[in-house]
């Protein structure tokens, strides 16, 4: 009862929050739901004991879906984004099939070189995908609200409200999922390849869905950030996103969803937080950069630790009784 | 004074008790058998003494503990340890083998080689090859070569008899026996209590955790309940 | 038939970096069997380091005999300081705090050295020299001896010295050589300095034609793995063969088939890291115990 009550809360704080900040932190909010919703993803598939440094590249097929579909065929944006994650899920599912021969390391360095590569691939196949100067999105009719408002909100504080929506529905969605046989499934599969074939889990099946459910959500945040921000480009999810997907990934880890939220906080606001520091300028990319790497660092020195608390809240977490 | 001591050690795997209290002795240039079923504690008995494994209670080496104990600081203090399965370096060649036999020797020198390739002549048929080519038997051989090239003081031997053919096991118990009488000590775990007992001139028996049985091998291998349990008649 | 043998040179040249840095990541996942994402990064920083050495008006082989015993040292502090706890855990935990690395290293040198890119003044001119009628660029042929030194004194220093000996049983039986007496985990820490200090040959190699800024190794860095998976990732052998043949391949491929040209260059070692992996993951000279990372 009491997680539901925590849900509700946070659902309430999310509703009032634009009316009572500044529009420009609406955006950087609406932002940082884009994030929740692919760093949910990821920790789905950490939760199948696979990683992937290349989740970039999926919110890429769906950001860049959702243009070409709001360019050139005509689609209302808002209709693109369950389009872009079946179309990123779908490619999840191709890609996790292969994915089950490779191991940890090698896993993580096939989808590393992916991220790395994918913008290459769009800037030359460009009559596709409009190369390097990417697609605008502002103010097409496709565009719900003309990028001028919609349903007597502002256009920020709609694409918010659009935005946390989904986030929810999926938030709730992965609770759900991980809470039920599919979750434990996956859990048995990370922690005991072995153990989970003796006990008759289709571990294969399993890690494919794995792959597929996270790519999905990873679409849909590639879709609602082209939404957002009304443009996408090759350099728009460039290999650093994935990289920093995986710090709020790992955050999220920690045996809770709700280290997903604080983890899509922590890849916007870094820089904010970093720039309290003294001789700290945040205009420039060095220092974030450089935190991110460190709070990276840190958490996994901490795991060991924080493993053993974190399981004990986990296991609690996932009960059926909330 | 005893050249190895162990006095009422303690070690334990995470929350499970492995030893629970033994105590043995070695003397310089003894030969001590240590004997009892899988399980008993004889291979934890062995990573006590390297640093392999936490302990509490006394080990001493020459009347005095080892600060740090760790299996490093141990080899330096002249115990080679030959873990169960031989533990060679299967991919490098029996030459570098030997060569990291006498790590703590500051290298090996040709005298040392020699030396030890005159024991087991096999070797210096096979130095170039790897390791992990070689036979059971001959494996063996090399584990035994390269615990010698380090000159130890206290040779610590897991199971050597584990795997391989009678005749085999013999020319090892003989390579040993010869490698006492040179002045190594030597400490042998063996499930095959009758091997043990003829070669070694201590035992003791294990029974989970703990020393039940201890004294001369001879008067052992007459014990009635060492004959009933261990050498089956 | 000039033009061909032009590009093969020039290949093996970028081949030649590509096979340091590869033969860095085998070191230490022979040693730790860990993939060192963070190695292109580290490289970088070693690379800005010669530069600011450079600009102190130190002249180049000083330097970068410098580079490299301070690139050393700090692939050892990162060893025993930052990898040696996170190997106590699972082993994703590992690739994931190199990751870490990578991140900040490549953040920490945008700090202190900003963005831009900058030229740095190589040790060999890039006029031509003439054999048997064809130019070569003298660049080319430098990094080309640099590259095959560097690996012989590593080789050397694996086969015929003790400290090669006891890396070498450190990386097969980690348990057993400390049975032996060989200081295992400072030896972990030596490999780590040993691939650091290689990795920054590569990028002060590298640096004249890429132009020094941040990300500059990064393509690198995928080359690099290339080259170790079709080499085979335990083999140190594999690691420079694989290396050699990526660079000629890769530039014989931009040249001649005009619809990879310069732009799907990483792609094809995308291509070649995904091919290896899914149907020969040991390679062309690596043990078949490869893929249970």
């Amino acid at each position: 009862m009491r997680r539901l009550y925590a849900v509700g809360v946070t659902v309430l704080v999310l509703v009032l929050l634009p009316f009572v900040l500044s529009e420009f932190r609406t955006v950087q909010l609406a932002t940082v739901g884009a994030y929740f919703i692919a760093v949910l993803g990821l920790d789905v598939l950490l939760e199948s004991g696979q990683v992937s440094l290349g989740h970039g590249a999926f919110m890429a097929v769906g950001g860049y879906t959702t243009a070409i579909l709001m360019a050139n065929h005509g689609v209302q944006d808002v209709w693109t984004i369950p389009i872009a994650a079946g179309v990123a899920g779908g490619l999840g599912l191709l890609f996790g099939i292969p994915a089950l021969r490779l191991s940890g390391s090698y896993l993580a360095l096939a989808t590393f070189a992916i991220a790395i590569v994918l913008p290459t691939l769009l800037k030359k196949f460009d009559h596709f995908t409009g190369g390097s100067t990417g697609i605008t999105l502002f103010g097409r009719p496709t565009q719900t609200g003309h990028g001028t408002g919609y349903l007597g909100l502002t256009n920020n504080t709609w694409l918010y409200a659009l935005t946390w929506l989904v986030g929810v529905l999926v938030f709730l969605l992965a609770w759900w999922l991980l809470a039920s046989r599919f979750g434990r499934s996956l859990r048995a599969v990370r922690d005991s390849e072995l153990a989970a074939a003796a006990s008759g889990v289709n571990r294969s099946a399993y890690k494919v869905a794995a792959f597929g459910v996270s790519a999905a959500y990873a679409g849909a945040a590639g879709a609602l950030y082209a939404i957002n921000v009304a443009y996408v480009s090759p350099d728009t999810f460039p290999i650093q996103l994935s990289l920093f997907l995986l710090v709020g990934a790992v955050m999220g880890a920690f045996g809770s969803i709700w280290g997903a939220l604080a983890g899509a906080l922590l890849i916007q606001f870094l820089p904010d937080i970093v720039g309290v520091l003294p001789h700290v300028d945040t205009k420039q990319a060095g220092p974030a950069t450089f935190f991110y790497g460190a709070v990276l660092v840190a958490l996994i020195l901490l795991l060991p630790f924080v493993l053993r608390v974190a399981s004990s809240i986990a296991d609690r977490s996932y009960s059926r009784t909330p | 004074m005893p050249l190895l001591e162990l006095r009422n050690v303690e070690a334990r795997y995470g929350p499970i008790v492995a030893l629970h209290g033994v105590s043995l002795a070695v003397d310089e240039g003894g030969f001590v058998a240590v004997l009892g079923a899988n399980g008993a504690g004889k291979t934890t008995t062995l990573r006590a003494i390297s640093g392999l494994v936490k302990t509490s209670g006394d080990i001493l080496l020459d009347g005095e503990p080892v600060f740090r104990r760790t299996p490093e600081a141990m080899a330096r203090r002249g115990v080679a340890h030959v873990p169960e399965g031989r533990g060679t370096f299967a991919t490098l060649s029996v030459l570098d083998n030997l060569r990291l036999g006498a790590w703590v020797q500051r290298g090996a020198r040709g005298r040392d080689l020699a030396r030890v390739f005159e024991f087991f002549p096999r070797l210096y048929e096979r130095r170039e090859q790897q390791a992990g080519t070689l036979s059971g038997g001959e494996q063996q051989m090399l584990a035994l070569a390269r615990a010698m090239m380090a000159r130890p003081r206290l040779l610590l031997l897991d199971e050597p008899s584990l795997g391989l053919a009678p005749l085999v096991v013999r020319e090892i118990f003989a390579t040993l026996r010869r490698m006492n009488e040179n002045g190594t000590a030597i400490v042998v775990v063996e499930q095959n209590a009758a091997l043990a007992l003829d070669a070694a001139a201590q035992a003791y028996v294990l029974e989970t955790g703990t020393v039940v049985l201890a004294g001369e091998a001879a008067a052992l291998r007459h014990n009635d309940d060492v004959r009933r349990s261990y050498l089956g008649y | 038939m000039a033009n061909f043998l032009q590009q093969v040179v020039s290949g093996l040249a970028s081949g030649g970096i590509y096979g340091s840095l590869a033969l860095a990541l085998v070191i230490i996942y022979r040693s730790t069997g860990v993939l060192n994402f963070a190695q292109g990064e580290l490289a970088t920083l070693s690379t800005f380091v010669c530069l600011a050495l450079l600009d102190h008006g130190w002249s180049f082989w000083p330097a970068f005999a410098a580079t490299l015993a301070l690139s050393f040292a700090g692939g050892l502090v990162l060893q025993r300081t930052v990898v040696r706890p996170a190997q106590r855990g699972p082993q994703i935990g590992v690739v994931i705090l190199t990751i870490g690395l990578l991140i900040a290293v490549n953040g920490l040198t945008t700090w202190i050295w900003g963005g831009a890119a900058r030229q740095f003044p190589g040790p060999f001119s890039t006029a031509p020299i003439h054999v048997g009628g064809v130019a070569f660029s003298k660049q080319d042929l430098g990094v080309i001896a640099v590259s095959l030194v560097t690996v012989a004194l590593v080789g050397l220093l694996f086969s015929r010295t003790k400290l090669g000996l006891g890396l070498r049983a450190t990386a097969v039986n980690p348990n057993e050589a400390r049975l032996v007496g060989v200081p295992v985990g400072w030896l972990l820490g030596v490999g780590w300095g040993l691939a650091a200090a290689i990795g920054a040959v590569a990028g002060v190699m590298a640096a004249p034609s890429l132009f020094l800024e941040p990300n500059m190794m990064q393509a690198v860095l995928l080359y690099a793995f290339a080259a170790a998976v079709l080499g085979g990732m335990d083999s140190p052998l594999g690691a420079v063969v694989g290396g050699l043949i990526l660079g000629v391949l890769l530039n014989l491929l931009g040249t001649y088939v005009h619809w990879v040209g310069g732009e799907l260059r990483l792609a094809a070692a995308l291509a070649v890291i995904l091919g290896v992996l899914l149907v020969r993951p040991s390679g062309l000279f690596g043990s078949r115990s490869v893929t249970r990372a």
